[in-house]
């Protein structure tokens, strides 16, 4: 590419930009710190916009629970910000970074929220989109727009927020958005089974799900990828791990630790990691650090949760690997690249009921396999036209989602 | 109450004959309402002040039928008008004179409960409290739970994206949604989700709750289920001044505590509710909070014990700990009869809905006294004070000349003021008819016709409940046009490139 980046200093001048952009219909990619450029098909774009530069917390409110960030913003400087008031962004933002051969925690808020990225705790919390409240943009017609606001409830207009949340920058470029945080929890226990099947891991985490134990995690892993854990207690078994979170007030987490403990018992040998292995097991998990290998494919299945065994089961079968977190509802599955292989594992989702993004593939494997799940006729039509009214001309990401006719 | 509604179109009126026997094709005569004693039935919602017959209405029960009904409507170029139970308070069910109603109460099956997938799906007829009840022997409940539950539908509720008393924790119908089936007025059914977690491709389950019935008829409905607290806690507190029961709703939070529910009862409302159900509040009290705490055993009695420092702390003069659940249900039972019991010290009033950062809260509260004398009508508060989500009523007797106009004014004053402390103009119960005309309080021109591109995408012909929401309507022609700007932008010239 032999085009310019352009680094916008305000609304206004992105807004003059996209405008020129959309007259002439010259199509811009949008990146944050680009860490994700990787995820998505190639984009055919003559110029960058690049909003990394656009950081800052405008607005933070502990008491109000809300926080209003520049799009650019790094996820770790939020983190940072909002640990120094005992908060968090509880759906755990995941750092794929590594996973997709870019450095570690420089993924941005813009580019989460983009694709509507969340951690382990979207099983009990909600996802990325549950969370935002509010936003600033600038459409692909070249115009300054907000949608929702800096409170909890709002039902005041479309809710267009959420609709930018996993369009991955298609609809506009997203300048500010405004975050629900919560407190984080003072005390984290998880408790491991081992040598669960991946049908009897499914039982376990669903069982333990529908308990009153308000569990905020629950993953699954197979022998191998255990043993890749820098967690001594969930490699040195050599067996499957099946992992449950639970946070809160100690006295709370110490009450439910123990009615768990007999509840697990039943199912294996069980052990505990608290705090520092606890949170290293559990990034590992958020960051599919096990998958974090230069040749493998890897794709992301989101099924029925009790589903999930089905997933783990067959892809083995095929020669892949899988590992399963949000209770079961979130496959991982890694391959060797085809694309045989690739649809294979789609058509497994499909199957089930659900849909499969294909996360970690070389262009080539994209070019024949859409990274996206593939449509029905009636909700793709729609969809575009969806983005029509956002940008007719299609300049922003133009191909990332392959949505073009 | 007046408001100007899209202009009937002539043609449609003419043709109403040829169409209702069409229609009659379509559903089974029980299924069809066309004399004018049974449109009365539905000429409004829960915003009675606004009236008007519809051309007629249909009450299908299949998606089959709501598809042919809808693609017959845009032959016959008529509008739709989708309504569940009619408890809206914003008029979004409100008819269109040339507008058929499709009353959707009859489509009200469950069709699955899903115990391994911890989900529920349901035709959008089935009531909230419905699902709650099919789950509850399973120890299961559906959490969004609005005050109407028993009868409000949840096809109501996914338009209006409604929340409830325990919405603080668990959120409101959009974080509780899992799936839904859409008929659009060209007749395509769109299905969007399932039983899993996250949209593949754009999140159109976000876009459709809460658009009112105006992006597409909803015909099915997923939804997650929870398993029921293990225990709950529930605290009175009654506060000398509203300024302290608002630091108290703000320091319980800022302490890290999000309550299942938190709610705040003004003096007026506590009187009120007393002298109607007797639920053992204290009168002397400027402001009464109910907060209830839930989850496992020993986490609710910790917090519950940090609640009542805090409120000790502020100077509370009654702090009350429910020490059964018959205690409990007295507790909220005031604040459940609040409508009711107002609707006994008045002869009409006005249910507001907005929201507004929690930390403004007393200081909307006293200007909010403020305007009620200026205007000269009481306002009685009760609200979900946790997410800063508040109701004032409005008390005013229509049978006064003048009084109805003023209390519309009051209204408006009230969210206006919402509006300029950073909140917004509906936090549960929509735009409807009712706030329509403020929509410019909050969004600018461009905001607004974005957002209405969104239904363009859905409703090319407008036909599908216009005249609610938006102010200005606006041919998706005129929309779908892009001003082009060629030329102004220097583009190369830009610094820092
Ligand atoms: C006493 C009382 C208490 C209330 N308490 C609460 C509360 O605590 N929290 C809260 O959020 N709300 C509350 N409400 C408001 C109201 O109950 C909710 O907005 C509810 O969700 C409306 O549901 P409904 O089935 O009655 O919908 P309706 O009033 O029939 O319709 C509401 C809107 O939804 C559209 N619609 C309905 N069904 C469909 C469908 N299937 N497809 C497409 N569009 C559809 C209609 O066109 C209309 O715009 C209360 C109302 C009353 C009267």
């Amino acid at each position: 590419m032999t085009g310019k980046t352009f680094r916008p200093v305000d609304e206004t001048e992105l807004a003059g930009v996209v405008a020129w952009a959309a007259a002439d219909g010259v199509p811009l990619e949008i990146i944050g710190s680009g860490s994700k450029r990787g995820l998505g098909h190639a984009i055919d774009a003559d110029h960058v916009i690049d909003m990394s530069e656009r950081t800052g917390i405008v607005d933070y409110e502990p008491a109000e629970l809300v926080l209003t960030v520049e799009a650019g913003t790094k996820i770790a400087a939020i983190e940072t910000q909002l640990g120094e008031a005992n908060q968090q962004m509880a759906f755990e933002p995941p750092d794929y970074g590594p996973l997709l051969d870019h450095p570690a925690a420089t993924a941005t808020i813009g580019g989460t929220m983009a694709g509507n990225l969340s951690g382990p705790r979207r099983v009990s919390a909600g996802a990325a989109r549950d969370h935002a409240l509010g936003m600033e943009a600038v459409t692909g017609r070249g115009e300054v727009i907000r949608a929702g606001g800096r409170v909890v409830k709002n039902v005041t207009g479309y809710d267009l927020t959420r609709l930018l949340c996993g369009s991955w920058g298609t609809l506009a470029v997203v300048t500010r958005f405004s975050l629900k945080v919560l407190p984080a929890p003072e005390m984290t226990r998880t408790l491991i089974v081992a040598g669960l099947t991946p049908s009897a891991g499914c039982r376990v985490m669903g069982e333990v799900l529908a308990s009153q134990h308000e569990v905020s995690a629950a993953a699954w892993l197979p022998a191998d990828m255990a043993a890749k854990s820098a967690v001594d207690y969930v490699s040195s078994p050599g067996t499957t791990v099946t992992a449950v979170r639970i946070e809160g007030p100690p006295a709370s987490v110490l009450a439910r630790h123990d009615s768990l403990r007999s509840m697990l018992a039943a199912h294996g040998p069980v052990e505990e990691l608290h705090g520092h292995n606890s949170g290293m097991f559990w990034k590992e998990v958020r960051d599919v650090a096990a998958f974090v290998t230069p040749e493998a494919a890897v794709m992301r299945l989101s099924v029925p949760p009790a589903s999930g065994a089905v997933v783990c089961d067959r892809v083995t079968a095929s020669g892949g690997h899988a590992f399963l977190d949000w209770g079961g509802g979130l496959a991982w599955c890694s391959f060797a690249p085809s694309p045989a292989t690739a649809t294979a594992i789609r058509d497994i989702a499909t199957s089930l009921g659900g849909h499969a993004t294909l996360i970690r593939a070389g262009e080539k494997l994209k070019a024949e396999v859409p990274v996206f799940h593939p449509q029905p006729a009636a909700r793709r039509d729609l969809s575009r036209r969806i983005r029509e009214g956002f940008d007719p001309r299609g300049i922003l990401n133009p191909g990332r989602m392959a949505m073009e006719v | 109450m007046t408001i100007a509604m899209p202009q009937p179109d002539p043609g449609v009126l003419a043709a109403r004959d040829s169409f209702l026997g069409e229609l009659a094709g379509i559903v089974p005569p029980d299924n069809m309402v066309t004399d004018e004693a049974g449109l009365k039935t539905y000429e409004c919602d829960g915003l009675s002040a606004y009236r008007e017959l519809p051309l007629g209405v249909a009450l299908p029960e299949t998606t089959g039928e709501v598809a042919r009904i809808l693609e017959l409507c845009r032959r016959y170029h008529v509008k739709v008008v989708p309504r569940g139970s009619g408890t809206g308070l914003s008029g979004g069910a409100l008819p269109l004179k040339d507008g058929l109603l499709l009353g959707l109460g009859k489509f009200n099956r469950i069709l699955d409960i899903d115990y391994a997938n911890r989900c529920v799906t349901v035709q959008p007829g089935v009531t909230n409290l419905a699902i709650s009840q099919a789950v509850d022997h399973c120890g299961f409940y559906y959490a969004p739970d609005p005050s109407s539950q028993l009868a409000c539908s949840i096809g109501g509720n996914v338009a209006e994206n409604s929340g409830g008393v325990h919405c603080l924790k668990y959120g409101v119908t959009t974080n509780n949604l899992l799936g839904l089936e859409i008929v659009l007025m060209s007749g395509e059914i769109v299905r969007i989700g399932g039983k899993y977690m996250d949209s593949d491709g754009y999140d159109l389950l976000g876009i459709v709750t809460g658009s009112e019935g105006l992006l597409g008829v909803i015909t099915e409905v997923t939804v997650r289920i929870l398993p029921k607290p293990a225990s709950v806690s529930t605290l009175l507190i009654g506060f000398d001044d509203l300024a302290s029961a608002g630091d108290c709703v703000t320091r319980i939070i800022a302490s890290g505590i999000i309550p299942a529910g938190l709610e705040l009862m003004d003096r007026a409302a506590v009187h009120a509710t007393e002298d109607f159900c007797k639920a053992g509040y204290p009168l002397d009290v400027e402001a009464l909070l109910i907060c209830e705490l839930d989850g496992p055993g020993p986490e609710v009695g910790e917090l519950a014990g940090r609640v009542e420092e805090i409120a000790e702390d502020l100077g509370a003069h009654t702090i009350r700990r429910a020490a059964s659940e018959e205690e409990r249900e007295r507790f909220w039972l005031g604040r459940k009869s609040a409508f009711p019991a107002v609707g006994r010290i008045s002869p009409d009033y006005y249910c507001i809905d907005g929201t507004i950062p929690r930390g403004r809260l007393a200081e909307v509260l006293t200007r909010m006294e403020d305007l009620s004398t200026r205007h000269g009508l009481g306002v009685v508060n009760v609200f979900h004070a946790g997410d800063g989500n508040l109701h004032p009523l409005i008390m005013y007797d229509i049978d006064k000349p003048g009084d109805l106009e003023k209390a519309e004014a009051l209204a408006r004053d009230i969210l206006t003021l919402c509006v300029e402390v950073g909140g917004v103009l509906s936090g549960e119960h929509g735009i409807g008819v009712e706030k329509r005309d403020l929509m410019g309080t909050m969004f600018s021109d461009l905001d607004l016709k974005q957002q209405q591109r969104v239904k363009c995408a859905f409703d090319p012909d407008g036909l599908l409940n216009p005249g609610k929401v938006f102010p200005v309507l606006h041919r998706c022609a005129e929309l779908g046009h892009m001003h082009v700007h060629r030329g102004q932008v220097p583009f190369p010239d830009l610094p820092r490139f």
